[in-house]
């Protein structure tokens, strides 16, 4: 059984002999190759479109989560004054779930940065071997016989046809791990705009309506108050004219 | 010796570092033929740290074919066993 490095050896070297066994014309083969290589640079650097794309997604629903957060504290705390502990440990509960999203969503960040900086390092190299391969092609073009310039572009084709298989990968591997994240960006969204995550910022659960209930009553017990004081006040007036 | 990390670069390794590669290569099998992938990642780890360490990067530019390649260790099992695989884990070249 042949090692690991020898399996992967074998597998580029394939990919790459079906490309240049299409090969015929020696020149029609250089610029072939050249094409593809351009075209394959254009994917990585879509490729890196979108992975930052995947990440602002992210990041916009870590800002939704933080603030679902800090309102959940202020909830939990006018619960807790209002002497609803209840109310205030449903709000800590949903809380702290919502922190363990959050934790989540940053690990994910992370490894879309991680993608990222693969996907330009991919494209940096893939640049320099093609800049290099360009200036290769137009000297194998204008200095060599035919059966000359087949041996050397044989060895200049496989020399960057070893970097597209791993750009190619590259590409394959950050696509896979977008798509990913797309899903579930997708069910964190779903979640939010169902209220799950939300609810109590949402304004339409039990919690919520009960929240509002004892800031409404304390309003009306102050204005309840203000009011007496006035009658009273209003009173003692009437007793000092009398 | 030319020795490509997938996804990392190219590397001139001596003939000590390749003998070294290729201890690290059998466990490296032996650990993925028993589906034990934290030990394949180990060594697939050490041999791109000997390689890294004793061997002397390429210039992007350079278009020498790799005599050897070496997977990546964040692969999974099943991700190293299809990059070995007919189908293969490497997409065609564009057309």
């Amino acid at each position: 059984m042949a090692g690991l490095m020898g399996r992967a050896t074998t597998v580029v070297k394939a990919k790459l002999s079906r490309l240049l066994d299409n090969a015929e014309d020696p020149n029609e083969t250089l610029d072939y190759s050249y094409e593809q290589q351009l075209t394959l640079l254009q994917n990585v650097k879509r490729g890196v479109a979108d992975v930052v794309t995947s990440k602002k997604r992210l990041q916009l629903q870590t800002g939704q989560l933080e603030q679902a957060l800090v309102k959940l504290e202020t909830q939990a705390r006018d619960a807790l004054a209002a002497g609803r502990e209840d109310l205030a440990r449903a709000a800590l509960e949903r809380k702290s779930t919502t922190q363990a999203q959050l934790r989540g969503l940053d690990e994910q960040v992370k490894g879309l940065e991680a993608q990222q900086e693969k996907l330009i390092a991919s494209e940096r190299q893939l640049s320099a071997k093609i800049e290099a391969f360009r200036s290769q092609k137009e000297v194998i073009k204008a200095q060599y016989s035919a059966a000359e310039a087949q041996v050397r572009i044989g060895e200049a084709a496989t020399g960057i046809g070893e970097q597209m298989a791993d750009t190619g990968l590259a590409i394959q591997r950050a696509k896979d791990k977008t798509e990913d994240m797309q899903a579930r960006a997708g069910a964190m969204d779903e979640l939010i705009a169902s209220g799950t995550l939300e609810d109590f910022t949402s304004g339409g659960t039990q919690l919520d309506r009960e929240l509002e209930q004892i800031s409404s009553q304390s309003e009306v017990d102050s204005e309840l108050a203000r009011l007496k004081g006035e009658l009273g006040a209003g009173a003692e007036r009437k007793e000092l004219e009398a | 010796m030319i020795v490509r990390l997938m996804g990392e670069g190219q590397y001139r390794v001596d003939d000590a570092c390749l003998a070294r590669l290729g201890e690290l290569d059998d466990r490296a099998v032996a650990a993925l033929e028993r589906d034990d992938e934290s030990e394949l990642d180990a060594r697939l780890d050490e041999m791109w740290g000997v390689v890294t360490e004793q061997g002397e990067r390429l210039d992007d530019a350079d278009l020498t074919p790799s005599d050897l390649i070496i997977p990546p260790s964040d692969l999974t099992l099943e991700e190293t066993r299809a990059l070995f695989s007919e189908q293969g884990l490497i997409p065609d070249l564009p057309s």
